[in-house]
């Protein structure tokens, strides 16, 4: 066991953590946040994408202990107020969402595009989220959707989240 | 039920509404079984065989008993429980046998995971290998060794199906139309050719999951990923012996089927653990490695097919002949087998057919329903096969199916009568062909081949389906409404993703003429709870179950104009309703809001009437027949869905590799309910059938083991892998029993991609690819053979 101290979603978190548990498995199981999704537990799907200190990871890849000291978001941490971001309400506004499932980690790397570069060519979206597996949509209206957010969000330059 | 209502008039049918589920979904909110985690919950894993094939000889089970934390075991010896949908075949553990790699031996329940898994690491099992029956067409034969010896004491639905005891014949389905020996002397030409595919792994992103709580008296509740819950209990209660009252299975939300949760899976092993562990809950939930190949797959198939046509491009008979590879157990393989068997054809009028398909056991991974239900896999080879006669024939593809298309005035093979409304498919190859400019290549398509040194090249595809379902399938739709005149409606289909919610919640909006805000379709189902549904299967969801959802309306509304009829003292006749108002037709402004009358209407001085209220819709299909089981004659479909897909794609002809760039899809819905979702279903479809087309199959070695259950070795396609342009037409010939006209879509845009794929690639370099799927290396290798011919 290891005591760490980091942040989820803004929130510090003081834990003790076995050694070798995933981050994936620490979010579902320890802090309860089912939000982030388990597809494969192998790092190939992306289900389980998270931020950690702004940058997208597979949550099953990496150990809950490396977390020490670092800010995780996850998806429970996108809406703000129980409001949906631009980038939720446009996946749910184009149909972006079919079962899921995959939804939690693809939003959080369209997320992570869309504060990387807010200007993002298709080309840069697909790029994106080809770590995260869909297999409902056909991924389309998941673009559309995130071509649509990043165009919502140009005007309000300040509206940064 | 089709109402002729001009479009302009409707306010919510027809458009592109926000799915319902949205927000829980986009914000993670959404609760799946595996998100589950109950009061005393444990866990569960299960000890597969290494062997395709083998006698279990002794299980030793003793050092995992041993191990602190372990609340159960089991082993087949504990099990004498047989389970299946159509075949009852399959022993919740194997028991003296193992059919297939993958499959469970034993099983554990543990405090936690990691226990279960060291426990399940404990236990000692001790096989005696046996030669694998892997090669379909070898096990069809009458020495070979039999997967299922006691074939001819399994129960089954005898309707339907033709097991053959004595053999590895799972199911035998016969089809007979006119004179196929006459026909064939009558054809100019005979051409005679066989396709193949690999079985396949629906991936969905939630693996299969399940958590049961067995407790005293047999009262047993299921959570389960499930796609179709009554059927999970029914086949239960078969297996177990148990009331159907004793058993509640619950579904939340789902993450993805396409088929592959359609029956029953993982539950009676999770409930038996429960039941060993004193009624403690029990969860397991698949592996991504167990998904592949402890869960069921999708069959492989070899088809041929001779057919004998005329100079004119007439077809005038067909021999076809199926050998879908079940593997180890029949589970939806049977009916796989009978629907696409009498569908088999495709859309094409052939006035003499004969059908022989079987399905095969054999050592393998078992086979169940795949969304297209068999057709993705047949098409692959009837639409190459119709390319292939148009090219000898030197008419055009397109043309040639446009002269066997089936018409009003048509029949079906299994001697349906094709009328104005049943579907349009020649529109839908003509609308693909235009979208595509097939036939000719444009400037700038011309421009592209010169600059990235590549050939562009298209075809077209023609495909159908019926639903697959008993003739006798039926719904129940319960709608309540709530005091501020909302309404909650309650149904066991699912939606596992399809957004078939989100339609129906326009169909109630559009009837009671309420906002569709002001809707809410439960999405927990509970058998409990909610009423009878068969299952969430066949894209019969939205007809059936919208059906149901009008004449829940119209038993509201009924009970609503009796209400108000008092309440206005007015003639129900002249009573209508807008705006969740029941108002006098000739003096609206005489009216009852609907929230008034939602629990029983009160007058000023206290007296009640009417009650609240609730409306029931109850649909069945209705004409459909069992198939005459030597001919195969009768009426199977609920509706036919048309569809066509035409493709561009890139090769380049030095290395092989190739891409779709342009993709157009159309289909004949009938009508369209919710435009959106239905483009997601097209285009989400198209990509899955992709998938099959360009990448996905299993790969097993000589000893039946599977080499490729991983994401690593058995890709699926990513967002980099999608045309740089889709498009997706809907013809809409209404469904004059649909609701508003509509028929299902859900698996119709994955069929006949991989054969416009495989035609287009012929057309551009005259290589005949014959087997699914086809990559890049394929289309190299048939390059490299022609080079050296050359």
């Amino acid at each position: 066991m290891k005591t760490i101290t980091f942040t989820v979603n803004g929130q510090k978190y003081t834990r003790e953590v076995e050694e070798h548990k995933t981050l994936l498995r620490f979010l579902r199981e320890d802090i309860s946040l089912t939000g982030t999704k388990e597809g494969c537990g192998a790092g190939e799907c992306g289900a389980c994408t998270v931020l950690l200190n702004s940058k997208p990871v597979n949550a099953c890849l990496v150990l809950a202990v490396e977390i020490d000291g670092k800010e995780v978001i996850t998806i429970e941490g996108i809406a703000q107020d129980g409001k949906l971001s631009p980038l939720q309400e446009a996946f749910e506004r184009h149909h972006a969402i079919q079962c899921g499932f995959c939804t939690p980690g693809m939003i959080i790397s369209a997320h992570s595009l869309l504060q990387r570069n807010p200007n993002p060519k298709r080309e840069d979206i697909q790029e994106a989220i080809e770590g995260n597996f869909c297999r409902c949509t056909g991924y389309l209206q998941i673009i559309e959707a995130i071509e649509d957010a990043a165009e919502q969000l140009k005007p309000k330059k300040s509206k940064k989240r | 039920m089709f109402e002729n209502i001009d479009p302009k008039e409707l306010k919510y049918v027809g458009k592109g509404l926000k799915r319902i589920d949205g927000i829980e979904k986009a914000t993670g909110d959404a609760l799946y079984v595996s998100d589950m985690f109950l009061h005393g919950m444990l866990h569960a894993k299960v000890k597969a065989s290494p062997f395709a094939s083998a006698r279990i000889k002794k299980i030793d089970t003793s050092r995992a008993e041993k191990l602190p934390g372990v609340r159960a075991i089991l082993t087949g010896a504990d099990l004498n429980y047989r389970v299946g949908l159509y075949i009852v075949d399959k022993y919740i553990l194997a028991k003296d046998i193992v059919r297939h790699q993958g499959e469970a031996v034993a099983a554990v329940a543990a405090d936690t995971e990691e226990i279960a898994k060291a426990a399940v690491d404990l236990i000692e099992v001790e096989y005696e290998e046996l030669e694998p029956v892997l090669d379909p067409l070898k096990a069809i034969q009458t020495d070979a060794p039999l997967v299922h010896p006691d074939l001819g004491k399994y129960s089954y639905v005898e309707a339907a199906f033709t097991p053959v005891p004595g053999t590895n014949i799972a199911n035998h389905t016969k089809l007979r139309k006119g004179d196929i020996e006459k026909g064939f002397k009558e054809a100019d030409y005979i051409f005679e050719r066989e396709y193949s595919n690999p079985s396949v792994q629906h991936v969905p992103m939630e693996t299969h999951v399940s958590i049961a709580q067995w407790q005293a008296g047999d009262k047993i509740t299921i959570w389960s990923s499930a796609q179709s819950p009554f059927t999970v209990r029914n086949l239960f209660c078969y297996s177990f012996g148990i009331s159907h009252k004793n058993v509640r299975v619950i579904v939340p939300y789902v993450g993805g089927g396409f088929g592959g949760k359609a029956g029953i899976a993982l539950e009676p092993l999770v409930a038996c653990l429960s039941k060993k562990a004193g009624g403690k809950p029990v969860k397991l939930q698949a592996t991504r490695e167990e998904e592949f190949n402890l869960l069921a797959c999708r069959s492989a198939l070899v088809y041929k097919i001779k057919t004998g046509v005329k100079k004119d491009g007439k077809i005038i008979a067909q021999r076809m002949e199926m050998f879908w590879d079940s593997g180890a157990y029949a589970d939806y393989a049977v009916n796989v087998t009978r629907a696409s068997g009498y569908s088999a054809a495709g859309p094409y009028e052939i006035p003499n057919a004969w059908l022989d398909a079987y399905t095969i056991y054999t050592n393998k991974v078992y086979g169940t329903a795949y969304r297209g239900f068999g057709h993705v896999e047949f098409f692959w080879g009837l639409e190459r096969h119709m390319d292939y006669i148009a090219d000898k024939l030197k008419i055009d593809p397109l043309k040639f199916r446009l002269i066997n298309t089936l018409k009003p005035g048509s029949r079906t093979i299994t001697g349906e009568l094709i009328h104005e409304n049943s579907g349009n498919v020649s529109k839908c190859l003509e609308t693909v062909a235009k979208a595509i400019n097939y036939g000719v290549k444009t400037k700038e398509e011309e421009k592209r081949e010169k600059q990235n040194k590549t050939i562009i090249s298209k075809a077209v595809c023609a495909l159908h389906k019926a639903p697959a379902m008993p003739p006798f399938t039926g719904t129940v739709v319960i709608i309540k409404m709530n005091e501020d005149g909302s309404v909650i409606a309650n149904l066991a289909l699912t939606d596992y993703g399809a957004g078939t919610y989100t339609s129906i919640a326009q169909i109630i909006a559009e009837q009671l003429r309420i906002p569709f805000e002001k809707v809410k379709i439960a999405f927990e189902c509970d058998t409990d709870r909610d009423p009878y549904d068969w299952q969430t299967v066949a894209s019969k969801g939205l007809m059936l179950s919208g059906n149901a959802a009008i004449l829940a309306c119209k038993d509201m509304l009924e009970k609503m104009y009796d209400m108000a009829a008092q309440i206005l003292r007015a003639n129900p006749c002249d009573l209508r309703h807008n705006d969740e108002k029941v108002y006098i037709v000739h003096d609206p402004h005489k009216f009852v809001r609907y929230r008034e009358m939602a629990v029983g209407y009160a007058y000023s001085n206290g007296n009640g009437i009417g009650g609240p209220l609730v409306g029931v819709g109850r649909y069945t299909a209705c004409g459909l027949t069992n198939l005459d089981k030597e001919t195969g004659q009768g009426n199977p479909a609920l509706d036919w869905t048309y569809g066509a897909h035409g493709v561009v794609i890139e090769i380049d002809p030095e290395t092989g590799e190739f891409s779709v760039i342009h993709s157009a899809s159309a289909f004949d819905a009938g009508k369209v309910i919710n435009a959106a979702a239905a483009r997601g279903q097209c285009v989400g479809g198209f990509i899955q059938g992709l998938g099959t087309a360009i990448c996905e199959g299993y790969i097993y070695n000589s000893k039946g083991q599977l080499m490729n259950p991983s994401f690593t070795d058995n890709k699926i396609p990513t967002a980099k892998d999608i045309p740089e342009k889709m498009e997706v037409f809907f013809v809409e010939t209404p469904q004059l029993d649909g609701p508003y006209g509509a028929r299902g879509i859900g698996e119709h845009s994955m069929i006949s991609v991989a054969p416009a794929i495989g035609n287009a690639l012929k057309n551009a370099l005259g290589i005949e690819l014959l087997r699914m799927p086809i990559r890049s290396e394929d289309v190299w290798r048939e390059l490299s053979k022609k080079r050296k011919a050359k």
